[in-house]
Protein backbone atom coordinates (compact mmCIF):
# COMPACT_ATOMS: atom_id res chain seq x y z
CA UNK A 1 0.00 0.00 0.00
CA UNK A 2 2.79 2.93 0.68
CA UNK A 3 4.44 2.64 -2.81
CA UNK A 4 0.93 2.93 -3.94
CA UNK A 5 0.71 5.84 -1.85
CA UNK A 6 3.78 7.66 -2.90
CA UNK A 7 3.40 7.19 -6.62
CA UNK A 8 -0.30 8.25 -6.29
CA UNK A 9 0.69 11.36 -4.20
CA UNK A 10 3.66 11.87 -7.30
CA UNK A 11 1.30 11.83 -9.90
CA UNK A 12 -1.26 14.31 -7.83
CA UNK A 13 1.75 16.58 -7.10
CA UNK A 14 2.25 17.25 -10.45
CA UNK A 15 -1.01 18.42 -11.46
CA UNK A 16 -1.73 20.59 -8.02
CA UNK A 17 1.36 22.56 -6.78
CA UNK A 18 -0.44 23.02 -3.46
CA UNK A 19 0.37 19.34 -2.17
CA UNK A 20 3.31 19.02 0.11
CA UNK A 21 4.25 15.92 1.62
CA UNK A 22 5.88 16.15 5.50
CA UNK A 23 7.66 12.82 6.41
CA UNK A 24 7.92 11.73 10.03
CA UNK A 25 11.80 10.66 9.14
CA UNK A 26 10.40 7.80 7.27
CA UNK A 27 10.25 6.78 3.60
CA UNK A 28 13.04 8.11 2.18
CA UNK A 29 13.79 6.37 -0.76
CA UNK A 30 10.40 5.84 -1.60
CA UNK A 31 9.51 9.77 -1.77
CA UNK A 32 13.13 10.06 -3.99
CA UNK A 33 11.76 10.88 -7.44
CA UNK A 34 9.06 13.19 -5.67
CA UNK A 35 12.25 15.18 -3.60
CA UNK A 36 13.69 15.65 -7.21
CA UNK A 37 10.36 16.90 -9.01
CA UNK A 38 9.59 19.14 -6.16
CA UNK A 39 12.53 19.58 -4.03
CA UNK A 40 10.11 22.62 -2.22
CA UNK A 41 7.16 20.37 -1.50
CA UNK A 42 8.97 17.92 0.89
CA UNK A 43 10.04 18.78 4.27
CA UNK A 44 11.40 15.28 6.30
CA UNK A 45 10.23 16.56 10.22
CA UNK A 46 12.43 14.42 11.68
CA UNK A 47 10.79 12.01 14.52
CA UNK A 48 8.15 15.07 15.94
CA UNK A 49 4.70 14.50 15.19
CA UNK A 50 3.47 16.91 16.92
CA UNK A 51 5.53 19.93 15.32
CA UNK A 52 4.81 18.12 12.01
CA UNK A 53 0.95 18.21 12.18
CA UNK A 54 0.76 21.63 13.66
CA UNK A 55 3.50 22.55 10.92
CA UNK A 56 0.55 20.83 8.21
CA UNK A 57 -2.11 22.73 9.62
CA UNK A 58 0.02 26.09 9.62
CA UNK A 59 0.68 25.13 5.62
CA UNK A 60 -2.82 24.69 5.10
CA UNK A 61 -4.03 28.39 7.22
CA UNK A 62 -1.55 29.42 3.92
CA UNK A 63 -3.46 27.37 0.98
CA UNK A 64 -1.46 24.77 0.76
CA UNK A 65 -2.89 20.77 0.86
CA UNK A 66 -0.66 19.27 3.37
CA UNK A 67 -0.25 15.50 3.55
CA UNK A 68 1.96 14.01 7.00
CA UNK A 69 3.28 10.75 6.82
CA UNK A 70 4.72 8.61 9.60
CA UNK A 71 4.07 5.12 11.15
CA UNK A 72 0.41 5.73 11.86
CA UNK A 73 0.60 4.43 15.49
CA UNK A 74 3.22 7.50 15.90
CA UNK A 75 1.23 10.07 13.52
CA UNK A 76 -2.17 9.50 15.04
CA UNK A 77 -1.80 9.05 18.91
CA UNK A 78 1.41 10.62 19.24
CA UNK A 79 -0.03 13.85 18.10
CA UNK A 80 -3.84 13.37 19.27
CA UNK A 81 -4.53 17.04 20.46
CA UNK A 82 -2.81 18.39 17.41
CA UNK A 83 -4.75 16.74 15.04
CA UNK A 84 -7.91 17.64 17.24
CA UNK A 85 -6.93 20.82 17.66
CA UNK A 86 -4.98 22.48 15.01
CA UNK A 87 -6.14 19.93 12.15
CA UNK A 88 -9.72 19.30 13.02
CA UNK A 89 -10.80 22.31 15.28
CA UNK A 90 -9.62 24.59 12.53
CA UNK A 91 -11.23 22.41 9.62
CA UNK A 92 -7.51 22.51 7.91
CA UNK A 93 -7.43 20.49 4.88
CA UNK A 94 -4.46 18.32 6.15
CA UNK A 95 -4.27 14.80 5.36
CA UNK A 96 -2.46 12.49 7.86
CA UNK A 97 -1.52 9.02 6.36
CA UNK A 98 -0.19 6.23 8.23
CA UNK A 99 1.83 3.45 7.39
CA UNK A 100 1.58 0.19 9.91
CA UNK A 101 -1.97 0.40 10.51
CA UNK A 102 -3.11 -2.16 12.60
CA UNK A 103 -0.66 -4.95 13.37
CA UNK A 104 1.41 -4.74 10.26
CA UNK A 105 4.75 -3.77 12.52
CA UNK A 106 3.50 -6.53 15.36
CA UNK A 107 6.73 -8.02 15.64
CA UNK A 108 8.26 -4.26 16.48
CA UNK A 109 5.70 -4.41 19.56
CA UNK A 110 3.03 -3.09 21.02
CA UNK A 111 5.11 0.41 20.34
CA UNK A 112 4.20 -0.19 16.79
CA UNK A 113 0.90 -1.83 16.42
CA UNK A 114 -2.29 1.06 16.17
CA UNK A 115 -5.43 -1.04 17.49
CA UNK A 116 -6.89 1.89 18.63
CA UNK A 117 -6.54 4.46 15.85
CA UNK A 118 -9.66 4.64 14.28
CA UNK A 119 -11.66 4.64 17.79
CA UNK A 120 -9.33 8.32 18.62
CA UNK A 121 -9.73 9.79 15.28
CA UNK A 122 -13.30 8.96 14.18
CA UNK A 123 -14.26 10.32 17.31
CA UNK A 124 -12.77 14.26 16.14
CA UNK A 125 -15.57 16.82 15.06
CA UNK A 126 -15.00 17.28 10.79
CA UNK A 127 -12.10 14.75 10.51
CA UNK A 128 -12.87 11.66 7.67
CA UNK A 129 -11.41 8.34 8.65
CA UNK A 130 -10.60 6.24 5.48
CA UNK A 131 -8.80 2.51 5.50
CA UNK A 132 -8.56 1.38 2.01
CA UNK A 133 -8.54 -2.29 1.93
CA UNK A 134 -5.91 -2.83 -0.90
CA UNK A 135 -3.23 -0.62 -2.86
CA UNK A 136 -6.15 0.53 -5.48
CA UNK A 137 -8.27 1.61 -2.72
CA UNK A 138 -5.35 3.80 -1.41
CA UNK A 139 -5.03 5.24 -5.03
CA UNK A 140 -8.51 6.03 -4.81
CA UNK A 141 -8.51 6.62 -1.12
CA UNK A 142 -5.65 9.71 -1.95
CA UNK A 143 -7.57 10.93 -4.93
CA UNK A 144 -10.83 11.04 -2.96
CA UNK A 145 -9.01 12.95 0.64
CA UNK A 146 -7.14 16.10 -1.90
CA UNK A 147 -10.59 16.92 -3.31
CA UNK A 148 -12.65 16.96 0.31
CA UNK A 149 -11.04 19.77 1.75
CA UNK A 150 -11.05 18.87 4.97
CA UNK A 151 -9.19 16.71 7.51
CA UNK A 152 -8.80 13.12 6.25
CA UNK A 153 -6.98 10.06 8.28
CA UNK A 154 -5.89 7.58 5.71
CA UNK A 155 -4.83 4.63 7.46
CA UNK A 156 -2.19 2.12 5.27
CA UNK A 157 -0.71 -1.11 5.90
CA UNK A 158 2.61 -1.84 4.61
CA UNK A 159 4.03 -3.25 1.72
CA UNK A 160 2.97 -6.10 -0.78
CA UNK A 161 -0.33 -6.75 0.61
CA UNK A 162 -2.63 -8.90 -1.85
CA UNK A 163 -4.47 -7.21 -4.13
CA UNK A 164 -8.41 -7.85 -3.80
CA UNK A 165 -9.63 -5.77 -6.73
CA UNK A 166 -7.78 -5.66 -10.40
CA UNK A 167 -8.15 -1.92 -11.51
CA UNK A 168 -9.62 1.00 -9.90
CA UNK A 169 -12.89 0.97 -8.04
CA UNK A 170 -15.04 3.23 -7.77
CA UNK A 171 -14.16 4.74 -4.70
CA UNK A 172 -15.91 7.79 -3.39
CA UNK A 173 -15.83 8.96 0.32
CA UNK A 174 -18.58 7.35 2.59
CA UNK A 175 -19.83 4.57 0.34
CA UNK A 176 -19.13 0.68 0.91
CA UNK A 177 -17.63 -1.40 -2.28
CA UNK A 178 -19.17 -4.67 -3.12
CA UNK A 179 -16.42 -6.59 -3.57
CA UNK A 180 -18.40 -10.35 -3.28
CA UNK A 181 -21.89 -11.04 -3.75
CA UNK A 182 -23.91 -13.49 -1.47
CA UNK A 183 -27.12 -14.27 0.61
CA UNK A 184 -26.58 -15.63 3.72
CA UNK A 185 -24.11 -13.28 5.26
CA UNK A 186 -22.81 -10.35 5.28
CA UNK A 187 -18.70 -9.38 5.70
CA UNK A 188 -18.27 -5.78 6.27
CA UNK A 189 -14.57 -5.35 6.27
CA UNK A 190 -12.46 -1.75 6.74
CA UNK A 191 -8.43 -1.91 6.09
CA UNK A 192 -5.72 -4.54 5.66
CA UNK A 193 -8.06 -7.45 6.72
CA UNK A 194 -9.66 -7.44 3.27
CA UNK A 195 -8.08 -10.57 1.62
CA UNK A 196 -8.32 -12.42 4.72
CA UNK A 197 -12.21 -11.72 4.58
CA UNK A 198 -12.18 -12.79 0.64
CA UNK A 199 -10.89 -15.74 1.83
CA UNK A 200 -12.87 -16.64 4.61
CA UNK A 201 -15.84 -15.91 2.28
CA UNK A 202 -14.34 -18.29 -0.39
CA UNK A 203 -13.68 -21.30 2.40
CA UNK A 204 -17.14 -21.00 3.32
CA UNK A 205 -18.89 -20.84 0.64
CA UNK A 206 -16.92 -24.38 -0.14
CA UNK A 207 -19.10 -25.71 3.04
CA UNK A 208 -22.48 -24.36 1.53
CA UNK A 209 -22.38 -20.44 3.23
CA UNK A 210 -22.85 -17.80 0.95
CA UNK A 211 -20.62 -14.56 1.94
CA UNK A 212 -21.43 -10.90 0.28
CA UNK A 213 -18.07 -8.88 1.20
CA UNK A 214 -18.25 -5.12 1.47
CA UNK A 215 -14.90 -3.18 1.75
CA UNK A 216 -16.21 0.04 4.06
CA UNK A 217 -12.97 1.53 3.55
CA UNK A 218 -14.61 4.87 5.12
CA UNK A 219 -15.10 4.45 8.15
CA UNK A 220 -16.03 7.92 8.94
CA UNK A 221 -18.63 8.73 7.76
CA UNK A 222 -20.69 5.51 8.00
CA UNK A 223 -22.78 3.94 4.68
CA UNK A 224 -25.71 4.33 6.03
CA UNK A 225 -27.81 3.42 3.19
CA UNK A 226 -25.95 0.25 3.05
CA UNK A 227 -25.85 -0.44 6.23
CA UNK A 228 -29.88 -0.16 6.50
CA UNK A 229 -30.02 -2.71 3.42
CA UNK A 230 -27.12 -5.22 4.81
CA UNK A 231 -29.21 -5.12 8.10
CA UNK A 232 -32.41 -5.57 6.46
CA UNK A 233 -31.42 -8.20 4.34
CA UNK A 234 -29.00 -10.64 5.99
CA UNK A 235 -29.32 -13.04 8.73
CA UNK A 236 -25.76 -11.76 10.48
CA UNK A 237 -23.60 -8.98 9.25
CA UNK A 238 -20.36 -9.70 10.65
CA UNK A 239 -17.53 -6.82 10.81
CA UNK A 240 -13.71 -7.38 10.45
CA UNK A 241 -10.85 -5.24 11.21
CA UNK A 242 -7.38 -4.85 12.22
CA UNK A 243 -8.19 -2.77 15.32
CA UNK A 244 -9.73 -2.88 18.87
CA UNK A 245 -13.20 -4.13 18.64
CA UNK A 246 -13.79 -1.28 20.89
CA UNK A 247 -14.32 1.89 19.29
CA UNK A 248 -13.29 0.75 16.36
CA UNK A 249 -15.21 0.33 12.84
CA UNK A 250 -17.00 -2.70 14.57
CA UNK A 251 -17.80 -0.21 17.44
CA UNK A 252 -18.88 2.28 15.18
CA UNK A 253 -21.62 0.31 13.79
CA UNK A 254 -22.61 -0.67 16.92
CA UNK A 255 -23.59 2.78 17.74
CA UNK A 256 -25.10 3.13 14.46
CA UNK A 257 -27.18 -0.05 14.92
CA UNK A 258 -28.42 1.06 19.08
CA UNK A 259 -30.08 3.96 17.04
CA UNK A 260 -32.38 1.90 14.35
CA UNK A 261 -35.55 0.21 14.79
CA UNK A 262 -35.08 -3.62 15.59
CA UNK A 263 -32.85 -4.68 12.38
CA UNK A 264 -33.94 -8.50 11.09
CA UNK A 265 -29.28 -8.90 10.78
CA UNK A 266 -27.15 -9.67 14.37
CA UNK A 267 -23.88 -7.86 14.33
CA UNK A 268 -21.01 -9.45 15.44
CA UNK A 269 -17.69 -7.67 15.37
CA UNK A 270 -14.69 -9.40 14.62
CA UNK A 271 -11.29 -7.35 15.53
CA UNK A 272 -8.99 -7.32 18.89
CA UNK A 273 -9.90 -8.09 22.15
CA UNK A 274 -9.01 -5.52 24.95
CA UNK A 275 -6.01 -6.65 25.71
CA UNK A 276 -1.77 -5.71 24.29
CA UNK A 277 0.52 -8.48 23.40
CA UNK A 278 3.66 -8.96 25.67
CA UNK A 279 5.55 -11.13 22.98
CA UNK A 280 7.04 -11.02 20.15
CA UNK A 281 6.18 -12.29 16.94
CA UNK A 282 5.01 -11.57 13.49
CA UNK A 283 2.06 -10.19 12.19
CA UNK A 284 0.44 -13.84 11.16
CA UNK A 285 1.29 -14.36 14.83
CA UNK A 286 -0.05 -11.52 15.86
CA UNK A 287 -3.67 -12.16 14.07
CA UNK A 288 -3.54 -15.98 15.75
CA UNK A 289 -3.04 -14.26 18.84
CA UNK A 290 -6.01 -11.53 18.85
CA UNK A 291 -7.96 -14.04 16.73
CA UNK A 292 -8.28 -12.68 13.52
CA UNK A 293 -6.87 -15.37 11.18
CA UNK A 294 -8.81 -16.62 8.29
CA UNK A 295 -8.90 -20.00 9.81
CA UNK A 296 -10.66 -18.59 13.20
CA UNK A 297 -13.18 -16.02 11.44
CA UNK A 298 -14.29 -19.31 9.44
CA UNK A 299 -14.50 -21.30 12.47
CA UNK A 300 -16.57 -18.31 14.26
CA UNK A 301 -18.95 -18.40 11.80
CA UNK A 302 -19.67 -22.04 11.65
CA UNK A 303 -20.08 -21.68 15.43
CA UNK A 304 -22.59 -18.84 14.70
CA UNK A 305 -24.50 -20.70 12.19
CA UNK A 306 -24.84 -24.25 13.88
CA UNK A 307 -26.04 -21.79 17.09
CA UNK A 308 -28.90 -20.26 15.36
CA UNK B 1 6.44 52.20 9.95
CA UNK B 2 5.37 54.08 13.27
CA UNK B 3 3.04 56.29 12.75
CA UNK B 4 2.72 57.81 16.40
CA UNK B 5 5.09 59.24 19.03
CA UNK B 6 5.99 56.92 22.17
CA UNK B 7 4.11 58.77 24.49
CA UNK B 8 1.20 58.51 22.40
CA UNK B 9 1.55 54.98 22.27
CA UNK B 10 2.13 54.89 26.08
CA UNK B 11 -1.29 55.98 26.14
CA UNK B 12 -2.86 53.34 24.09
CA UNK B 13 -0.59 50.83 26.29
CA UNK B 14 -2.57 52.71 29.23
CA UNK B 15 -6.21 52.62 27.68
CA UNK B 16 -6.12 48.62 26.92
CA UNK B 17 -4.55 47.84 30.40
CA UNK B 18 -7.78 50.10 31.63
CA UNK B 19 -10.11 48.19 29.46
CA UNK B 20 -8.44 45.07 30.63
CA UNK B 21 -9.28 45.20 34.15
CA UNK B 22 -12.98 46.68 33.43
CA UNK B 23 -13.57 43.48 31.34
CA UNK B 24 -12.43 40.92 33.21
CA UNK B 25 -14.44 42.75 36.34
CA UNK B 26 -17.72 42.90 34.08
CA UNK B 27 -17.65 39.16 32.61
CA UNK B 28 -15.54 37.62 35.10
CA UNK B 29 -12.59 36.90 32.70
CA UNK B 30 -9.79 35.25 34.41
CA UNK B 31 -5.55 35.25 33.71
CA UNK B 32 -6.01 39.19 34.38
CA UNK B 33 -2.24 39.23 34.91
CA UNK B 34 -1.08 37.13 31.94
CA UNK B 35 -3.06 39.81 29.65
CA UNK B 36 -1.62 42.87 31.18
CA UNK B 37 1.86 41.26 31.42
CA UNK B 38 2.03 41.22 27.25
CA UNK B 39 -0.13 44.72 26.58
CA UNK B 40 3.04 46.89 25.51
CA UNK B 41 4.61 43.73 23.49
CA UNK B 42 0.99 43.91 21.73
CA UNK B 43 1.45 47.46 21.18
CA UNK B 44 4.75 47.43 19.35
CA UNK B 45 3.37 45.00 17.33
CA UNK B 46 0.35 46.53 15.57
CA UNK B 47 1.32 49.64 16.07
CA UNK B 48 4.65 49.79 14.54
CA UNK B 49 5.55 46.49 13.28
CA UNK B 50 3.14 44.16 11.83
CA UNK B 51 2.54 44.66 8.21
CA UNK B 52 -1.62 44.31 8.24
CA UNK B 53 -4.53 46.12 7.28
CA UNK B 54 -7.93 45.54 8.78
CA UNK B 55 -9.64 46.83 5.27
CA UNK B 56 -7.54 43.88 3.97
CA UNK B 57 -7.14 41.32 6.73
CA UNK B 58 -6.94 38.47 4.52
CA UNK B 59 -4.19 39.92 2.31
CA UNK B 60 -1.99 36.79 1.30
CA UNK B 61 1.34 38.68 2.39
CA UNK B 62 0.40 40.29 5.65
CA UNK B 63 2.42 39.72 8.87
CA UNK B 64 0.61 37.07 10.94
CA UNK B 65 0.57 37.58 14.44
CA UNK B 66 -0.27 34.49 16.81
CA UNK B 67 -1.08 34.60 20.13
CA UNK B 68 0.13 31.21 21.83
CA UNK B 69 -0.57 32.16 25.17
CA UNK B 70 -4.20 32.09 24.11
CA UNK B 71 -5.16 33.05 27.93
CA UNK B 72 -3.93 36.53 27.42
CA UNK B 73 -7.11 36.74 24.58
CA UNK B 74 -8.40 39.67 25.52
CA UNK B 75 -5.67 41.37 25.13
CA UNK B 76 -5.66 40.24 21.68
CA UNK B 77 -9.37 41.49 21.51
CA UNK B 78 -8.81 44.82 23.12
CA UNK B 79 -5.91 45.05 20.40
CA UNK B 80 -8.18 43.78 17.69
CA UNK B 81 -10.87 45.87 17.81
CA UNK B 82 -8.92 49.69 18.55
CA UNK B 83 -6.91 48.77 15.20
CA UNK B 84 -10.50 47.98 13.31
CA UNK B 85 -10.21 44.17 12.72
CA UNK B 86 -12.86 43.48 15.18
CA UNK B 87 -16.27 45.49 14.78
CA UNK B 88 -17.51 47.03 17.51
CA UNK B 89 -20.41 44.86 18.29
CA UNK B 90 -18.45 41.75 17.88
CA UNK B 91 -16.12 43.21 20.91
CA UNK B 92 -18.65 44.38 22.82
CA UNK B 93 -20.26 41.11 22.99
CA UNK B 94 -17.73 39.02 24.71
CA UNK B 95 -18.47 37.07 27.35
CA UNK B 96 -22.18 36.58 26.43
CA UNK B 97 -23.45 33.31 25.29
CA UNK B 98 -23.64 32.70 21.64
CA UNK B 99 -20.45 35.53 21.19
CA UNK B 100 -17.84 35.14 18.47
CA UNK B 101 -14.83 35.67 20.74
CA UNK B 102 -14.62 33.08 23.22
CA UNK B 103 -12.45 33.22 26.81
CA UNK B 104 -9.19 32.11 24.34
CA UNK B 105 -9.04 32.54 21.15
CA UNK B 106 -10.79 30.81 18.10
CA UNK B 107 -9.52 30.76 14.28
CA UNK B 108 -11.07 33.65 12.80
CA UNK B 109 -8.87 35.70 10.08
CA UNK B 110 -11.42 37.99 8.63
CA UNK B 111 -11.26 39.53 11.93
CA UNK B 112 -7.65 39.27 12.50
CA UNK B 113 -7.85 35.88 14.74
CA UNK B 114 -4.92 34.00 13.01
CA UNK B 115 -4.86 30.99 15.34
CA UNK B 116 -6.68 28.88 17.77
CA UNK B 117 -5.19 28.99 20.91
CA UNK B 118 -5.68 28.22 24.59
CA UNK B 119 -3.84 24.50 24.55
CA UNK B 120 0.17 25.80 24.94
CA UNK B 121 3.18 24.56 22.85
CA UNK B 122 0.99 24.84 19.61
CA UNK B 123 1.15 28.33 17.83
CA UNK B 124 5.24 27.83 17.32
CA UNK B 125 4.35 24.98 14.79
CA UNK B 126 1.72 26.56 13.16
CA UNK B 127 3.75 29.98 12.33
CA UNK B 128 6.54 27.35 11.79
CA UNK B 129 4.07 25.99 9.07
CA UNK B 130 3.11 29.47 7.89
CA UNK B 131 6.45 31.30 7.83
CA UNK B 132 7.61 28.04 5.58
CA UNK B 133 4.39 28.74 3.16
CA UNK B 134 5.75 32.50 2.86
CA UNK B 135 8.90 30.75 1.92
CA UNK B 136 7.56 28.55 -0.89
CA UNK B 137 5.22 31.31 -2.35
CA UNK B 138 7.97 33.96 -2.78
CA UNK B 139 6.42 36.25 -0.45
CA UNK B 140 7.44 38.49 2.23
CA UNK B 141 5.24 38.09 5.76
CA UNK B 142 6.61 37.45 8.44
CA UNK B 143 5.18 35.41 11.41
CA UNK B 144 5.13 36.39 15.00
CA UNK B 145 4.26 34.11 17.64
CA UNK B 146 3.70 35.62 21.29
CA UNK B 147 4.68 32.80 24.33
CA UNK B 148 4.08 32.11 27.73
CA UNK B 149 7.42 31.48 29.91
CA UNK B 150 5.37 28.69 31.06
CA UNK B 151 4.44 27.55 27.88
CA UNK B 152 8.10 26.47 27.21
CA UNK B 153 7.18 23.73 29.44
CA UNK B 154 5.87 21.72 26.12
CA UNK B 155 7.97 19.76 24.49
CA UNK B 156 6.89 20.61 21.40
CA UNK B 157 7.67 24.16 21.57
CA UNK B 158 11.95 22.64 21.20
CA UNK B 159 10.49 19.91 18.51
CA UNK B 160 9.90 23.61 16.31
CA UNK B 161 12.47 25.74 17.65
CA UNK B 162 15.20 22.14 16.06
CA UNK B 163 13.03 22.42 12.74
CA UNK B 164 13.07 26.09 12.48
CA UNK B 165 16.40 27.19 11.94
CA UNK B 166 17.12 23.75 9.36
CA UNK B 167 14.91 25.61 6.65
CA UNK B 168 16.16 28.86 7.79
CA UNK B 169 12.82 30.61 8.27
CA UNK B 170 14.53 33.88 9.31
CA UNK B 171 11.05 35.17 9.04
CA UNK B 172 9.92 33.49 12.16
CA UNK B 173 10.34 34.89 15.33
CA UNK B 174 9.44 33.35 18.62
CA UNK B 175 8.32 36.23 21.28
CA UNK B 176 8.54 34.97 25.26
CA UNK B 177 6.52 36.70 27.57
CA UNK B 178 9.30 36.19 30.43
CA UNK B 179 7.18 37.00 33.51
CA UNK B 180 8.91 34.40 35.73
CA UNK B 181 5.36 33.38 36.37
CA UNK B 182 3.27 30.21 35.66
CA UNK B 183 -0.10 29.20 36.98
CA UNK B 184 1.04 27.81 40.28
CA UNK B 185 4.60 29.35 40.87
CA UNK B 186 7.71 30.94 40.03
CA UNK B 187 8.75 29.46 36.27
CA UNK B 188 12.16 29.08 36.85
CA UNK B 189 11.15 27.06 40.06
CA UNK B 190 9.02 24.57 38.13
CA UNK B 191 11.19 23.84 35.31
CA UNK B 192 14.85 24.60 34.17
CA UNK B 193 13.48 27.75 32.62
CA UNK B 194 16.74 30.09 32.82
CA UNK B 195 19.04 30.98 29.89
CA UNK B 196 16.41 30.73 27.54
CA UNK B 197 17.73 33.53 25.47
CA UNK B 198 20.65 30.83 25.51
CA UNK B 199 18.93 28.22 25.01
CA UNK B 200 17.04 29.06 21.74
CA UNK B 201 20.73 30.77 20.77
CA UNK B 202 21.46 26.77 21.29
CA UNK B 203 19.02 25.82 19.19
CA UNK B 204 20.13 27.86 15.95
CA UNK B 205 17.94 30.76 16.54
CA UNK B 206 19.23 34.59 16.17
CA UNK B 207 18.37 35.36 19.86
CA UNK B 208 17.73 38.58 21.93
CA UNK B 209 16.52 40.25 25.00
CA UNK B 210 14.32 43.30 25.62
CA UNK B 211 12.67 45.32 28.26
CA UNK B 212 8.98 43.79 27.13
CA UNK B 213 7.59 47.21 28.70
CA UNK B 214 9.59 48.88 27.00
CA UNK B 215 7.94 49.92 23.35
CA UNK B 216 10.22 51.93 21.85
CA UNK B 217 12.90 49.23 21.92
CA UNK B 218 10.68 46.75 21.10
CA UNK B 219 9.90 48.15 17.75
CA UNK B 220 12.92 48.59 17.07
CA UNK B 221 13.86 45.37 17.45
CA UNK B 222 10.46 43.62 15.55
CA UNK B 223 11.23 46.47 12.59
CA UNK B 224 15.00 45.03 11.65
CA UNK B 225 13.67 41.40 11.19
CA UNK B 226 15.14 39.52 9.30
CA UNK B 227 17.85 40.35 10.73
CA UNK B 228 20.41 39.64 7.97
CA UNK B 229 21.14 36.18 9.84
CA UNK B 230 19.30 33.53 7.91
CA UNK B 231 18.12 32.52 11.06
CA UNK B 232 15.08 32.34 12.86
CA UNK B 233 14.29 35.20 15.40
CA UNK B 234 13.58 34.50 19.48
CA UNK B 235 12.66 37.82 21.75
CA UNK B 236 13.27 37.30 25.27
CA UNK B 237 10.72 40.23 26.61
CA UNK B 238 11.25 40.40 30.26
CA UNK B 239 7.83 41.35 31.50
CA UNK B 240 6.33 41.96 34.92
CA UNK B 241 2.80 39.88 35.35
CA UNK B 242 0.01 42.43 36.18
CA UNK B 243 1.98 45.03 34.58
CA UNK B 244 0.69 48.71 35.09
CA UNK B 245 -1.46 48.56 38.18
CA UNK B 246 0.66 48.38 41.16
CA UNK B 247 -1.55 46.15 43.48
CA UNK B 248 -1.32 43.31 40.36
CA UNK B 249 2.04 43.68 40.05
CA UNK B 250 4.16 40.55 40.09
CA UNK B 251 1.58 38.92 42.29
CA UNK B 252 0.45 35.80 40.88
CA UNK B 253 -2.68 35.67 42.60
CA UNK B 254 -4.07 37.90 39.96
CA UNK B 255 -3.73 34.71 37.38
CA UNK B 256 -6.95 33.75 38.58
CA UNK B 257 -8.46 36.40 40.54
CA UNK B 258 -11.23 38.71 39.30
CA UNK B 259 -11.12 42.75 40.05
CA UNK B 260 -14.22 44.06 42.05
CA UNK B 261 -15.08 47.25 41.76
CA UNK B 262 -12.81 49.41 44.30
CA UNK B 263 -10.22 47.12 42.29
CA UNK B 264 -11.11 48.90 39.03
CA UNK B 265 -11.39 52.41 40.39
CA UNK B 266 -7.78 52.03 41.82
CA UNK B 267 -6.40 50.33 39.10
CA UNK B 268 -7.91 53.42 36.67
CA UNK B 269 -6.57 56.11 38.90
CA UNK B 270 -3.26 54.08 38.27
CA UNK B 271 -3.79 54.53 34.91
CA UNK B 272 -4.17 57.95 35.06
CA UNK B 273 -7.84 56.71 33.06
CA UNK B 274 -10.24 58.60 35.80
Amino acid sequence: MREAFSKEIEKLAGADNRIIVLSGDIGNKMFDTFKSNYPDRFYNCGISEANMTSMAAGLAMCGFKPVTYTITAFNTLRCLEQIRLDVCFQNMPVIIVGVGGGLSYASLNATHQALEDIACLRVLPNMTVICPGDAWEVRGAINAALNLNGPVYIRLAKKNEPLVHDKMPDFEIGKGIIVKSGTDICFLNTGNTLPIAMKAAAKLSDSGISVQVVSMHTVKPLDQELLKDVFSKFQHVITIEEHSMSGGFGGSVAEWLSDQPQQKARLIRIGTPDKFMYEGGDQEYARQFFGITQDQIVARIHNLMKST
Amino acid sequence: MMNSSISELELIARKIRGELVKISNKTHTAHLGSALSCVDILVALYWGTLKTDSKDPLNIDRDRFLLSKGHAATTLYVTLNMRGFIPNETYESFGQPGCLLAEHPIYKPSIGIESTSGSLGHSLSLGLGMALASKINKLSYRVFVLMSDGECNEGSVWEAAMLAPAHKLENLVAIVDFNRWQATGRSEEITSLSSLKEKFQAFGWSSYEVNGHDIKAMNELFSAIPDGSHKPVAIIANTIKGKGVSFMEDDNNWHYRIPNNDHVTAALKELHLL
